[in-house]
């Protein structure tokens, strides 16, 4: 049995898109309609499933590589034209960079380099959940709910903490993938930049954090309690150090 | 694309080229297959860029969807014109590329979605992807579709029923066949 309020205002109240009377006047509906309530809790379990599926699929680089190439083919000529002279100083300046590279790469640790690359894959997957739809599996600035909804979903406990008082209110959580494994990711916003912390277990012991940024986003990972952290915003480095220290005072 | 001056080049560069992503992802839900996604997305941008001129501000992801949609749907008529007749009786003649089964035995619930998706509609598939995949308000939908906003509701009511009901059947297929 369908309810006539089900095609006009119920999709409108769950996508927030009705105005302020109508919303009013729908949740007066609500109340003795057990139909609506039923529906919209399945169209809020579609949903988030929809959103934890992650169907959302990017532009591959072919496309990019083929539409900039249709676009700029001028562009194209105009560096083949260049004076050569300019191709070898590139080449110079290009193997000098490779030698600086090299030599750095070489006397750092292997386990940083694994921690750099891990940061970058980490970058990526914060300029990812950017997009419209992907921030968030639950949106909420509770603790309990968004701990009750990990749970079921992770075989470790998350240190799901809100931090409003201390400038960084929890907006909630998502699953993501990171080096082929399921991470959770608290979310949290602070002065108008969002923060993505992602979190899965880690053997080993607690080590001091790293910092790091690529792409005009910074990046802070530090573990603790066999659990490792890793911070990424664009909100600078000093702004992440403190959500740090919150949660590993 | 060499008709464009440096100047409109470059806003076209800053205000269409950041709507790639969802340019693609809206091919690929019409089209269903990444290589023909990739191909009209393609060709859309191209037309985007000819008619650059003509887009005097506004919503430029929705005008830039608004292209990549119609292109989509001429491309079917060309290459697969029965896949639009699906929509005239889509409760007595499901899509064929996904059915009850194929979606109850998907491994993953990524896999069964995209199969349940692709099982819908056309005109129901876009509405859901452009609301659940892409955030668009109503009033976007209703612009890129160019559908009235009343419309833009009852598909999304009936789409959002008609995928829960495709999964939900999986699920009692899937349970009966364990028991």
């Amino acid at each position: 049995m369908r309810c006539d309020f089900a095609d006009s205002l119920l999709q409108g109240y769950f996508d927030r898109e009705l105005s302020t009377a109508s919303a009013a006047e729908f949740e007066r509906h609500l109340q003795h309609c057990v139909h609506c309530s039923v529906e919209l809790v399945d169209m809020d379990l579609l949903s988030e499933r929809l959103q934890l599926a992650q169907l959302y699929e990017s532009a591959p680089a072919s496309l990019r590589k083929k539409i900039y190439a249709d676009l700029c083919p001028v562009t194209h000529a105009t560096v083949i034209s260049r004076p050569l002279l300019w191709h070898w100083l590139a080449a110079a300046a290009a193997l000098f960079l490779l030698a600086i590279a090299g030599w750095k790469m070489n006397s750092v640790p292997s386990t940083d380099d694994y921690q750099v690359e891990l940061a970058e894959e980490i970058v990526d997957a914060h300029v990812h959940s950017l997009q419209p739809g992907h921030l968030t599996g639950i949106s909420s600035s509770d603790e309990q709910a968004v701990k009750g909804w990990f749970k079921g979903r992770l075989a470790f406990a998350l240190p799901a903490r809100d931090f409003a008082n201390e400038g960084f209110a929890l907006q909630g959580g998502r699953l993501d993938v990171v080096d082929e494994r399921s991470v959770a990711v608290l979310v949290y916003a602070s002065t108008g930049h969002l923060i993505n912390v992602f979190v899965w277990p880690r053997q080993g012991r607690d080590t001091s954090s790293q910092v790091g940024s690529r792409q005009g986003y910074q990046w802070v990972d530090w573990r603790k309690g066999r659990m490792e952290f890793c911070a990424v915003s664009d909100a600078s480095t000093s702004d992440l150090q403190q959500l740090q220290r919150l949660f590993t005072n | 694309m060499n008709d464009l001056d440096a100047e409109d080049r470059l806003r076209f560069e800053q205000l269409v080229l950041p709507h790639v992503d969802a340019a693609f992802n809206l091919a690929r839900w019409l089209l269903r297959r990444r290589e023909d996604a990739e191909e009209v997305a393609q060709e859309a941008l191209l037309r985007a860029c000819r008619f650059f001129r003509g887009f005097h501000g506004g919503d430029a992801r929705a005008w830039l969807l608004q292209i990549v949609r119609n292109t989509c749907y001429s491309w079917l008529e060309k290459n697969r014109p029965r896949e639009l007749m699906v929509e005239f009786d889509e409760e007595l003649h499901p899509q064929a590329v996904a059915t009850p089964e194929s979606i109850a035995m998907a491994d993953e619930d990524h896999e069964r979605l995209t199969r349940a998706l692709e099982s819908l509609p056309p005109r129901f598939r876009e509405v859901l992807v452009l609301r659940e995949l892409d955030g668009c308000s109503y009033k976007e939908i209703a612009a890129i579709t160019s559908m009235p906003i009343g419309t833009v509701m009852s598909s999304l009511s009936r789409a959002r029923r008609q995928l829960y009901s495709v999964l939900t059947n999986s699920y009692h297929k899937e349970a009966a066949r364990e028991v």
